[in-house]
């Protein structure tokens, strides 16, 4: 018996647990950093392996098609690893998914390629024939969908396509589309190794990816980018079976189930169903909901600041306007300006706050902020009717009342920062323009809220000068 | 092309439907903190599919027939090491980022 494959699947198998691992303890703070390592370090290993076993078996023959692949690889991901701003992250993130999901669908569609004239197997135990052809096109049906998925987001993420496009009957559109994906795949294991239909597949799944994202706006996309994520492990898990390999199996469903925890996280934060995120495409196109124009006076940064004075606890209210701003530095060195005042300074994070899962964790970390400042929606909620201020800095939909008065609005039922119980709000905005969801916000209105127009870094700079003097 | 047992089929779906129901132990708890670290630290795992790519281009450029397949691995490997290469750096130095009260 030979020893040496059995050792591979082994040493495949430390590797999956590593990663098993790497999850666990990504999800708590103290140990996340090890996680991290963790899972670097089961990759290496799963990489070295496969060079060792391809070595034995067949010979490293592609040698520099390989070195090439990882060196230009690791170079553009170092690269765009090193370089990228916080502010950033969730086009990054977006994008490496989308990477994930493209290279598990060009690895089926080169397996496939070169497995043609290969299927007469003699062997009748042998069901390859069959498995191959699924695991191919499911591979490719995934892993494109992420891919163009995915990219879409990212431009809709960076702005260079802001539109949410409504194509009449698209949902029958996406539908004929999968269905036409099911029928592809079915044609392979019929007809094995036809160029056609991978080719056909791989461009149905490529649109059904670009129209699976295209209607859907911004603030959806925290739900969006996790289901993505969740797609490019699945997609992983399928390559699995392309190459019978359990380590993506294993690592790519995890991932998969990861994703898809995720995806559920934010739809609650947002009260819809994942079904409505998608079909529904809420892509705020209600914009002009009431027709009566409301005015409100606007203040300076001067007579806001005084609402500071002898204020004894602030809650401050991040939301997308201090990412788009990049004004979390100047939150953080407000806040501390406040702490040394001895006011009691925290933060409220709303969960779907941003453009994905986390953003103005991440943003407020790295304007060294301490993570244990910051509050989730149900711990911070109750602490509202005791503050002074309340400061929110570029966030309208997660604060807006309409969830609870308008429960049949289209932002009903969402769980909201409850900013309208604080004695003093004080909200710093470009304008007076509802939010993604496209509702008026009623708190804007209020004759306790106090309202600072102009650039969310700007006002806050003005801010902080105006409450140093007083 | 593969060659594969019933048996051989069944372990694996085995491997994969156990995968999902312990991703979903694993992660169900998650601090809003980590959300974005956990959710890029996954997808860098998800780039396993490396090992895929390695074997999709481990062959000649000049091998007559499967010259397009060599080609494609080769673009799936490119894809497969940024995924994972980015994913672990961007992860980690978001994560060192992360502090806690009085460092």
């Amino acid at each position: 018996m030979e020893l040496a494959p059995l050792l591979y699947d082994l040493a495949y198998l430390v590797a999956a647990v590593l990663f098993i691992f790497g999850l666990k303890f990504l999800s708590s703070p103290r140990t996340a950093p090890l996680g991290n390592s963790l899972g670097a370090f089961g990759m290496f290993l799963a990489v070295i392996v496969t060079l060792l076993k391809m070595n034995a078996e067949t010979g490293i023959i592609g040698w520099p098609v390989i070195l090439a692949g990882v060196a230009l690889g690791g170079l553009i991901g170092g690269v765009m690893a090193k370089r990228v701003e916080m502010t950033g992250m969730p086009e990054l993130v977006g994008l490496f998914n989308g990477f994930g999901g493209g290279a598990s669908a060009l690895v089926a569609l080169s397996e496939g390629l070169r497995a043609r004239g290969a299927f007469v197997d003699p062997d009748p135990a042998n069901i390859g024939d069959i498995v191959f052809p699924i695991a191919v096109g499911t591979s490719s049906l995934i892993g494109w969908v992420t891919l163009t998925g995915s990219l879409i987001a990212v431009f809709k993420l960076n702005g260079v396509f802001r539109k949410n496009v409504f194509l009449p009957g698209q949902n029958g559109i996406k539908a004929l589309l999968f269905l036409g994906c099911l029928a592809m795949i079915g044609g392979l294991v019929s007809t094995p190794g036809s160029v056609a239909l991978m080719v056909g597949l791989a461009v149905a799944a490529c649109v059904l990816g670009v129209l699976f994202v295209i209607p859907i706006g911004g603030a959806d996309m925290p739900v969006v980018v996790s289901f993505l994520n969740s797609l490019s492990g699945l997609a992983a898990a399928a390559t699995g079976f392309v190459v019978s390999n359990n380590a993506l199996i294993i690592g790519g469903s995890l991932v998969g189930a990861a994703g898809l925890i995720l995806t559920g996280i934010m739809c609650k934060a947002m009260n819809r169903r994942f079904l409505d995120v998608v079909f529904k495409a809420y892509g705020g196109g209600a914009a002009e909901a009431s027709g009566e124009k409301r005015t409100v006076q606007g203040y300076e940064a001067e007579e806001a600041a005084l609402v500071f004075d002898g204020a004894r606890s602030v809650i401050i209210v991040p939301g997308y306007g201090m990412a788009v701003s990049q004004a979390q530095h100047v939150v953080q060195e407000f806040a501390t300006v406040l702490e040394e005042r001895g006011v009691d300074v925290k933060f409220a994070i709303h969960p779907v706050a941003g453009r994905m899962p986390g953003h103005m964790n991440v943003l407020l970390a790295e304007a060294s902020v301490p993570y244990d400042k910051l509050f989730d929606l149900d711990e911070i909620n109750s602490e509202f009717s005791d503050c002074d201020v309340a400061l929110v800095v570029g966030a309208n939909d997660t604060v807006n009342p309409a969830a609870k008065t308008d429960p049949g609005g289209p932002l009903g039922g969402m769980p909201i920062l409850d900013v309208e119980k604080a004695r003093t709000v004080l909200i710093v905005k470009r304008s007076l323009s509802p939010g993604y969801a496209g509702v008026d916000n009623d708190l804007f209105y209020r004759p306790s809220t106090m309202m600072l127009f102009g650039d969310g870094k700007k006002m806050l700079t003005e801010l902080l000068m105006a409450v140093k003097e007083l | 092309m593969i060659h594969l047992t019933s048996g051989e089929l069944m372990a694996s779906i085995t491997v994969l439907v156990l995968s999902i129901f312990l991703g979903f132990e694993l992660i169900s708890k998650v601090p809003p903190t980590l959300h974005t670290p956990l959710m890029s630290g996954a997808n860098a795992i998800s780039g396993i599919t490396i090992v895929g790519a390695l074997f999709a281009a481990n062959a000649r450029l000049s091998a007559g027939d499967h010259v397009m397949a060599t080609i494609l691995g080769f673009c799936a490997l490119v894809l497969a090491t940024i995924n994972c290469v980015g994913g672990f750096m961007v992860t980690g130095r978001m994560l060192r980022m992360f502090k806690r009260k009085g460092k």
